[in-house]
């Protein structure tokens, strides 16, 4: 490399690229107020669903089954969002409540399990390592759907079908493998220095945890969280099969109840699905960015 | 490192491993493994409607699946569905991701607008089409009609064919999000010099993209594929929603067909023979993704 003598440089061309350096944002576009305008199409075809729910949620029941159906609401009905928790075909107040406490304490359990393995996987080498990386790989490839048989039969045996615990533990397991990956591999990005540095400074292992290391994994941990808490309020095929009493089995299941019924009460279909839609929404909208590395599990950088 | 340890550290090293991998190891033993094994044995024995085991069946649940009546067509509607759907969602992906790589002004809302479907309840997502394609009251069939696509509404998802077709465009657009994101990654991966370069060399746009973009963007496209294809196949919410009240196997894949077994039918033996049979196809995928793609390399 030292070999080569510095050739003396057109300066035109190292005008051009001193341009090109300047603006390193590639396709840049020549009227991106029209991409902004094509943006706004794309944006409306993947809400248009959830504005029909909207809108729907706030209509009446006389109004809903109406034909021929209105866009817009003829009269607008916010007391659904009260009266809809009561209705003959499924308890929902304890449909959320299902909901909740299954998605709280699987949310729990995987952040138990999933924390140590991929602090130590990413940690230390031993023996086995990559062999429980490779089975925990396989568990995000395989979904309750698969092993649905299994799994029902099995609580069947055990004894715990239609509980909460079942399906908390269901679902903690299907959903280990994002945690461990997205957060094995922000572990593996602290840099050992750093921490020892830290402790050279005097600080003790805890105040090093504490203050150097956390910080810098905190995202991945949040990402795990977010992203296992959106997976289990989701679930459904399990929870299909293995909660078989009307109170126990949460919303996703609840909800299909009232498909296929002859009159049905769209409204408060539509009035329950937004409750429990945005909140999972703006969780998923706050680790968007980091989505794609736990899913492929560096399969894509 | 440590490559010249004495096998009983090394036994030492792993066993100090047990407290930190020892509660996912547990989930994954008793939730995952356990189950699978659990229902290869279960698929040779005869159990009762009741759940009462009646002792060996030897391979019985598999001949009567290969028996049922429907078996051809829930096979071919399985394809059809699985190719269908996984070459539709990467396709329109690729220019979505594509689109989304470019700066504009709102790009970030754009972004957060794809993520819904994602976020969303696949099953919540169904019911919408369900109640905007009724034929009478559905609010989709009415804006056909006022778009002049339909001259008059049309029942979607009164017949097993267009039902079926129905979901099937659900199934993309709930997987839209996850595969346009994964390719958008890749493309964010790819260096603006290279393109840069393709340029100076005299490459058009779709020269550049043929030549250079899409060589680059294979790890990513293979993810999206296979994972895809695993989703897709173990799909059952929608099919379920949009379909589940339609009477006969027409519309039905083998997911959907095993959890009919299991719930209307209650045959758990002849469920879980089908269940074997998935669990085989989807371990096939598995081994194929982690030949292509080698998500374990460390570099």
């Amino acid at each position: 490399m030292t070999t080569t003598t510095a050739a003396p440089v057109p300066e035109r061309v190292s005008a051009r690229a001193r341009r090109r350096a300047a603006q390193p944002g590639r396709r840049q576009s020549r009227n991106p107020w029209l991409l902004s305008a094509a943006g706004a199409v794309v944006a409306l075809v993947f809400l248009a669903p959830y504005l029909v729910m909207l809108v729907g949620s706030f209509k009446s029941r006389p109004e809903i089954l109406g034909v021929p159906p209105t866009y817009v609401p003829r009269e607008w009905h916010p007391a659904n969002y009260l009266s809809m928790w009561s209705t003959p075909e499924t308890p929902l107040p304890y449909n959320l409540v299902s909901t909740l406490v299954i998605s709280f304490c699987a949310t729990a359990l995987v952040l138990l399990a999933a924390l140590p393995a991929a602090f130590y996987t990413a940690r230390y080498r031993f023996p086995g390592r990559l062999a429980f990386l490779l089975l925990v790989l396989m568990t995000q490839m395989l979904q309750p759907t698969v092993l649905a048989a299994g799994l029902f039969r099995e609580f069947v045996v055990v004894g715990i079908d239609d509980t909460w615990a079942a399906m908390i533990l269901v679902n903690a397991a299907f959903n280990l493998s994002f945690a461990v990956w997205i957060m094995h591999s922000f572990f593996a990005g602290v840099p050992l220095e750093i921490e020892e540095a830290a402790v050279l400074d005097g600080a003790s292992r805890l105040q090093t945890l504490r203050r150097i290391t956390l910080p810098l994994v905190w995202p991945g941990i949040v990402t795990a969280i977010i992203f296992t808490f959106v997976a289990c309020w989701n679930e459904f095929a399990a929870s299909l099969v293995i909660l078989t009493t009307d109170a126990n089995q949460p919303l996703s299941v609840a909800l299909t109840k009232f498909v296929g019924q002859y009159d049905s009460a769209w409204q408060y279909v539509f009035g329950v699905s937004v409750v429990a839609i945005v909140p999972v929404v703006v969780l998923f909208a706050l680790i968007e960015k980091r989505l794609v590395a736990g899913l492929t599990a560096g399969g894509v950088k | 490192m440590t490559t010249s340890t004495a096998p009983r550290s090394r036994w030492r090293a792993s066993a100090a491993a047990g407290p930190w991998l020892g509660p996912a190891l547990a989930l994954i033993l008793a939730v995952v493994i356990f189950p699978a094994a659990y229902m290869v044995w279960v698929s040779t024995r005869e159990i009762s409607g009741f759940g009462v085991d009646r002792g060996g069946a030897g391979l019985e649940n598999y001949r009567r699946l290969l028996r049922f009546e429907a078996i051809g067509q829930v096979l071919t509607n399985t394809v059809v569905w699985v190719v269908g759907v996984v070459l539709l969602t990467v396709f329109i992906s690729l220019g979505l991701a594509q689109f989304l790589d470019k700066a504009f002004p709102g790009r970030q809302l754009v972004r957060l607008a794809v993520i819904v479907p994602w976020a969303a309840s696949v099953v919540m997502t169904s019911t919408v089409f369900v109640y905007g394609l009724d034929p009478f009251y559905g609010i989709i069939n009415r804006f056909l009609v006022d778009l002049h696509v339909l001259s008059e509404p049309y029942g979607f998802t009164q017949r097993p064919v267009s039902a079926f077709l129905v979901s099937m465009g659900i199934a993309v657009f709930v997987s839209l999000p996850f595969t346009t994101y994964t390719l958008l990654a890749g493309l964010q991966a790819i260096p603006g010099d290279v393109l840069e370069a393709a340029q100076v060399d005299g490459a058009g746009p779709a020269a550049a993209y043929r030549r250079v973009v899409l060589p680059m963007l294979r790890p990513a496209l293979a993810v999206a594929t296979i994972i895809n294809i695993i989703n897709v196949f173990n799909s059952l919410p929608i099919l379920r929603t949009v379909t589940g009240s339609l009477p006969g196997y027409d519309a039905d894949t083998t997911t959907t067909l095993t959890f009919k077994f299991i719930q209307a039918d209650r045959q758990i033996g002849t469920a879980s023979a089908l269940s074997v049979v998935n669990f085989v196809l989807v371990l096939t995928v598995i081994a194929v993704y982690l030949r292509v793609v080698r998500p374990m390399r460390e570099d």
